[in-house]
């Protein structure tokens, strides 16, 4: 029997058990809307902006780690969408985004809405189809789906103009895909793996660090052998908290820009360092000369050109991350015995004392304004036993949520990593929340970066998506602020927010239930009463305005050179200030 | 370094655009790029000549091989290869200079493919020295247009393993 493309297309969703899809229509799309409409198998979760629907698909997918759906509109629901795929495409999130598109016999004529869909997407996606053919709509879907959640994960656009969706066709899902040029590498060369067994046996300062590969490829049971087999440190990356259970004794905490100092520090004066699925970012390395000096680099990694990209890699293993480990795992059990232990005490008496040096601190005055990282210290102690599922925007929340949240598991962090995409947050939490209705889902926001989507206010009652916005309400794009007063003598060109909304009030005007704890003892309770509504919550922090995000290493600068506190100067020019603004501030916020 | 780098892609729209998009977006230089189709009427040939560091052509070609259209990278470089250009070169000739253009196409072994009352249209092929040394021998007598095909190449030895479909991948 003959289907129309809208019809195949809802077909493929469900031979792909697709449950939820994140979604806005326009004119040329009309058609798939209208048989989604007349069906019950896929939930629809109609986003406010096709921004906010994209990273509603990848929270989805990176709380799920199966592929976030979403379809938007030709021309400006494209344009829209594309910051959602950027970000999938940096942090590697399988995206399957479906585009409508102008006719076939309008293409290229400047019709209304009309983009060159695939042309945009082409630079920030992992590939990209236009359907000419509603023939070749359900191989195409297929293929997308493949691409999209094998080899390193990516998000993959499919552009479906009109016509195509409204033409019929025989329909046949294939059962397996065939790409020539596409044959990703998942074992790893067993000759490499074992010269890095050796080298990990015999090395005597080593360090695992762990990126976000390490979570698709689901191989946390590994990671946590290999460390516990080699009695090896284990430091992550932003986007591979979770990997490796934060409160493992073993675990190091992040690395990086805003990392531990002992985390850093084990880093730099390592002698080997074991990669995997990490990329060496530029916030890792840092100066990328004086990176690990002393230290041999073994890298494994699925995508063959994140290795070797930034640093000279001793010994390269291109495959999955758990099937690699799982080899070298089984390596390792036949050549380690207790002498690991031994052999790796005196480097973890240097740890120890790196940690007792410079632990991660603040200091919370009980009468004061709330502390941004109490309010995160708080919120994961309150939480912790419900294995929440965390998002966070972008900035300085985000930085302390990752200081001070200790994941136990993999997919509970929801974080935009490479593109650091403000406003990814909350549609995020969303996405995740769709997938696990019963779960917690929390997101750390801040007051800047929440407002770039809170018109997905909408959606979350709508759909009943009862995610809990925690705003860590400062006043300012404290990043911002805090490069500003690190490197711009303290002039907030932009940085101050002046006048935000009442965030309160916001949560009521869209039918969502807002919270406001301005006192430190106000604070626990607000977090419990939060927890305990079963519908989108905005907690409202006016927190101290000027803390600033410590460690630090200043950008270009070397792992083991980082900030620790405020200088003498900016802490007296802080607190000179402090005093006046938050009062002020205040009377904004519960005006 | 110069490199030239041989890529076997699918024979479809955008492929082009994809690779070209690959070297701005990377802040890679393409010296010169070539493409045709090849026996397979469902794959071309690409040519692009290059040039860096190790480090550089190294990233090139793994981010060439990552590109889904794509079906083979081999950098040349890495062995022997023979390879050639071709150019028409349309020069100005007076009377006097006719014998002149004729001489010197002969001694390039290039041919004049078009004659106008007041041009000839010499098509030269050989490798890049070759050609500048005829334009610059040319350049006296009024060169008026040239169009070069940019590098072609080829390798002495046939390619490592022959090209084989892919295997198969069932998805769970």
């Amino acid at each position: 029997m003959k289907l129309t493309g809208a019809e195949i297309f809802i077909e493929c969703l469900k031979r792909e058990g697709v449950k939820t899809i994140f979604a806005l229509p326009g004119g040329v799309v009309l058609k798939i809307f209208d048989m989604l409409h007349q069906q019950k198998d896929v939930e629809v979760v109609l986003a406010r902006h096709e921004q906010g629907a994209g990273h509603m698909a990848e929270g989805y997918a990176k709380a799920t780690g199966k592929a976030g759906v979403c379809l938007v509109t030709s021309g400006p629901g494209m344009t829209n969408v594309i910051t959602a795929l950027a970000d999938a495409y940096m942090d590697s999130v399988p995206v399957v985004c479906f585009s409508g598109q102008v006719p076939t016999s309008l293409i290229g004529n400047d019709a209304f809405q009309e983009a060159d869909n695939v042309g945009l997407s082409r630079p920030c996606t992992k590939y990209n189809f236009l359907v000419k053919d509603v023939n070749d709509l359900a191989v195409t879907i297929k293929e997308a789906f493949y691409i999209a959640t094998t080899g390193r994960p990516g998000p993959v656009l499919v552009d479906i103009p009109k016509d195509v969706s409204m033409n019929k066709a025989e329909f046949h899902y294939p059962s397996s895909v065939s790409i020539r040029g596409y044959n990703p590498t998942y074992d790893g060369n067993k000759w490499q793996i074992k010269q890095a067994a050796e080298a990990l046996s015999k090395a005597r300062k080593p360090i695992l660090y762990v990126g976000g590969g390490a979570v698709f490829s689901g191989a946390s049971k590994e990671l946590i052998e290999l460390a516990e087999l080699t009695q090896i440190p284990v430091d992550m990356t932003l986007m591979g908290l979770g990997a490796f259970p934060g409160e493992h004794p073993l675990s190091m905490g992040m690395l990086g820009m805003h990392g531990t100092y002992w985390a850093n520090m084990a880093m730099h004066y390592s002698d080997l360092v074991i990669a995997v699925g990490a990329r060496f970012d530029d916030r890792v390395t840092g100066k990328v000369s004086e990176f690990c000096p002393g230290a041999k680099i073994i890298h494994i990694d699925i995508d063959p050109t994140s290795i070797r990209k930034n640093i000279h890699v001793d010994i390269p293993i291109v495959g999955d991350c758990k099937r690699v480990l799982q080899e070298l795992n089984q390596m390792l059990r036949a050549t380690v015995n207790g002498e690991q232990k031994a052999l790796r005490k005196p480097w973890w008496e240097q740890i120890k004392e790196w940690q007792r040096a410079h632990p991660l601190s603040y200091e919370q005055d009980l009468n004061g304004k709330i502390k941004p990282q109490h309010v995160i210290k708080r919120l994961y102690e309150l939480t912790k036993d419900r294995d929440p599922i965390v998002s966070t925007d972008v900035g300085q929340h985000q930085m302390w949520t990752a200081q001070y949240f200790k994941l136990a598991k993999p997919n509970r962090w929801l974080t935009s990593g490479g593109l650091g995409t403000m406003g990814f947050g909350f549609p995020a939490a969303m996405g995740a929340q769709a997938a696990f209705r019963d779960r917690l889902v929390l997101c750390v926001a801040g007051d800047g970066s929440v407002q770039m989507n809170t018109q997905e206010l909408a959606t979350a009652v709508a759909h009943r998506l009862p995610v809990k916005i925690i705003v860590i309400n400062n006043g300012f794009h404290g990043m911002v602020r805090q490069w500003q007063d690190l490197f711009y003598d303290g002039r907030y060109a932009c940085s101050d927010l002046g006048t935000s909304p009442d965030f309160v009030k916001l949560a009521e005007a869209y039918g969502a239930v807002g919270l406001r704890a301005s006192k430190v003892s106000d604070l626990d309770n607000a977090i419990r009463e939060m927890i305990s509504i079963d519908k989108p919550v905005i907690l409202d922090v006016p927190v101290f305005p000027f803390e600033n995000c410590y460690p630090m290493i200043p950008a270009g600068g070397c792992n083991h050179e980082m900030l620790l506190s405020d200088t003498p100067e900016l802490k007296k020019k802080m607190e000179s200030a402090g005093k006046v603004t938050p009062e002020d501030k205040d009377t904004v916020l519960t005006a | 370094m110069e490199h030239i780098i041989s890529i076997t892609v699918e024979n479809k729209f955008g492929v082009l655009s994809r690779v070209a998009g690959l070297f701005s977006g990377r802040g890679f230089n393409i010296e010169s790029l070539s493409v045709a189709p090849t026996l397979d009427p469902s794959m071309s040939q690409m040519t692009i000549v290059t040039s860096g560091d190790e480090r550089i052509i190294e990233q090139i070609v793994k981010q060439l091989n990552k590109l889904i259209d794509i079906i083979k990278v081999v950098d040349l470089n890495e062995s022997e290869f023979v390879s050639r250009e071709t150019a028409l070169i349309k020069v100005h000739t007076r009377q006097e200079d006719r014998a002149e253009a004729l001489r010197i196409a002969d001694i390039f072994r290039a041919n004049v493919i078009d004659s106008t009352a007041s041009t000839y249209t010499i098509e030269v092929t050989g490798d890049s020295k070759k050609i500048e040394a005829i334009i610059n021998l040319l350049q006296p007598l009024g060169i008026k247009e040239i169009v070069r095909t940019g590098r072609v190449a080829i390798a002495r030895e046939p390619i490592r393993a022959a090209l084989t479909p892919a295997k198969k991948v069932a998805r769970e």
